[in-house]
């Protein structure tokens, strides 16, 4: 269990996570969303303690992460694959953060089963790949075999079977009952791993929901309508709330009318459809309308001709 | 402690029982001789500073004994033997300040310091941890070294019976007192790796305290100057390692004291940092 309150950090005049407050529940992968710069790192950098908040608090199994007396046992957390010093073998880094709270060695040869990287555990970091680094930072997260894990971009750089890995090790925990945050800024990503999203956008928090109803949310926006009809049709669905838009000859695009309804309409008025098709914004789309506003980086064209506009 | 006994794909079904230890120092310190052995750049820089200790100081005494005959008395009046044999030293200082610095900043580079600091989140264990062992192997490294240089320096010197054995007056103190001046230098090189969190620039720092700020310091009035460069840390470090006390410097243990205090000031400072910013 993970709860924020307030969380709020600046960086001099900036604000990096403003007000942000939400609560992660164990037995579920919860998801935390948002675009490039919205504030996710730093949010698992307080919740780990190795960022102080400006305000607000954090805390995990209702204590500050400092306050944990064995933290690896209590939050496993996979901070940018990259924390790990490259002159040293993956072994003897999990070995020497182990020794920390006292893990043995025997556990150590587990997690480094549990990723598959027995056959490189003694070749020195420098020389992985993006996708063993990933492995290693999840070994390293599960070396306490903790009941909280918190994982940055975990997926970031694996081939489509370590995703697959992933997905399943990270559902597998979560049925165990425990709790798991994992950041990514891929909502199709998310919608397969992650049952509960929390959406951020420019250090604010713009969404905690599920991902199902995220995903109801998100379908069935328009419906896409081709027929001989069309002005006549147009006419008849024309009301309040409602948009009829002609994409192209004999092609309309209905919005706030739902596809049995414009079918039933059509065939009052013995109107042949050739198509009647509901469209679906896709979870990718749903995101970036969600999160237009607060998306630091726009790409750079846009806002020129913003400004000549 | 129980050690877990499941087969290592059964992650899924059962929740490995790993025991639950807590934060100790004695843990800590165990995990940090770990990381230290287990990088190649320990080895080769504390050999590096053991040969230089050892070969420049026989180096050193070979050459003096093959041109005393031709020295003049000026020369012979300020030769110091023991001195000679661990002139070393002054490169030591070099390799041990720069991997001081590097147990430190070495994991700031690599971002490692947040793996680190998240297993530890009270933080100064680790730095305590990182402190203590590195002194500790370095007094054993080069206090060894230092007896080794010294005892091959002065049988090379006594082959011109300018040799002194390590009973005679200061001889002794010196051989220590190389290994404690380099120790202090490497907690210094500690200290200012925590406090820079940057390998270039702690270096910079370090070498500039030692070694730049004496020669710039040379430039003072006289009047000034003998006042002030005995209490600059290397010079009141090195007040340890000189056979007979000059005019203008600090007694031995004195100066050795006002180095020491150099560096603890220096660990408090990188203590307070460490606690106080984000990692």
């Amino acid at each position: 269990m993970i709860e924020a309150h307030s969380l709020t950090k600046r960086y001099g005049e900036r604000a990096a996570v403003t007000d942000l407050s939400f609560t992660v529940r164990p037995g579920t992968v919860t998801g935390f969303l948002g675009p490039n710069g919205a504030g996710k790192s730093t949010t698992m950098r307080m919740i780990l303690g190795l960022d102080a908040p400006t305000s607000g608090s954090v805390t995990v199994n209702g204590k500050h992460y400092a306050r944990h007396r064995a933290p690896l046992h209590e939050v496993g957390a996979m901070l940018e694959a990259r924390a790990i010093h490259t002159g040293r073998s993956a072994y003897n880094h999990l070995l020497a953060l182990a020794a920390t709270t006292g893990i043995p060695r025997s556990r150590v040869d587990q997690v480094v089963d549990i990723v598959g990287l027995r056959d490189v555990a003694r070749k020195r970091v420098g020389g992985f790949s993006l996708g063993m680094g990933q492995r290693l930072g999840i070994a390293s997260a599960l070396l306490g075999d903790p009941a909280t894990l918190v994982l940055d971009e975990p997926v970031n750089g694996l081939d489509p079977e370590g995703i697959l890995w992933i997905r399943t090790l990270l559902k597998d925990l979560a049925a165990e009952g425990r709790t798991v945050l994992l950041s990514s800024h891929l909502m199709s990503e998310m919608a397969l791993t992650a049952e509960h999203l929390i959406v951020i956008g420019r250090g604010r928090l713009i969404a905690d929901t599920s991902v199902e109803e995220f995903v109801r949310g998100a379908a069935g926006s328009s419906v896409r309508v081709r027929t001989d009809g069309a002005e006549e049709l147009r006419q008849l669905l024309a009301g309040p709330d409602v948009s009829v838009a002609s994409v192209e000859r004999g092609v309309l695009e209905v919005t706030g009318l739902s596809s049995d309804r414009i079918g039933r309409v059509a065939a009052d008025a013995g109107i042949a459809l050739a198509e009647l098709t509901p469209q679906q914004a896709s979870l990718e789309e749903a995101f970036m309308e969600l999160t237009r506003d607060a998306v630091e980086y726009h790409a750079p064209v846009l806002e020129q001709e913003g400004q000549a506009a | 402690m129980t050690t877990t006994t499941l087969p290592a794909d059964s992650l899924a079904q059962a929740p490995a029982p790993a025991p639950r230890g807590h934060v100790t120092q004695a843990r800590v310190l165990r995990s940090e001789w770990i990381k230290l052995r287990t990088l190649r750049s320990t080895f080769f820089t504390l050999l590096t500073a053991m040969v230089a200790l050892i070969g420049l100081g026989a180096l050193f005494s070979a050459f003096t004994a093959s041109h005393w005959p031709s020295m003049s008395p000026g020369e012979r009046a300020h030769f110091d033997p023991a001195l000679t044999s661990l002139r070393g030293f002054f490169l030591a200082q070099l390799a041990i300040g720069v991997l001081g610095v590097l147990m430190i900043s070495g994991e700031y580079a690599t971002g490692m310091i947040r793996a680190s600091l998240a297993a530890v989140p009270t933080r100064l264990p680790v730095l305590w941890a990182k402190a203590a062992l590195y002194a500790a192997v370095v007094w054993v490294l080069t206090t060894a070294s230092a007896l080794v240089a010294f005892l091959i320096g002065q049988s090379l010197l006594s082959s011109r019976h300018i040799g002194i054995s390590l009973s005679d007056p200061g001889a002794l103190r010196m051989v220590l007192g190389a290994g404690l001046y380099l120790t202090v230098v490497g907690l210094l090189g500690v200290a200012i790796g925590a406090l820079i969190r940057n390998t270039a620039g702690g270096i910079a720092t370090v070498f500039g305290l030692l070694l730049v700020v004496p020669v710039l310091a040379e430039a003072l009035p006289t009047s000034w100057g003998n006042h002030v460069n005995q209490w600059l840390p290397s010079n009141a470090g090195q007040s340890l390692l000189s056979l007979h006390h000059e005019a203008h410097t600090l007694q031995p243990w004195t100066g050795f004291a006002v180095f020491c205090l150099y560096a603890v000031v220096a660990l408090a400072g990188a203590a307070v940092l460490l606690k106080r910013r984000d990692a």
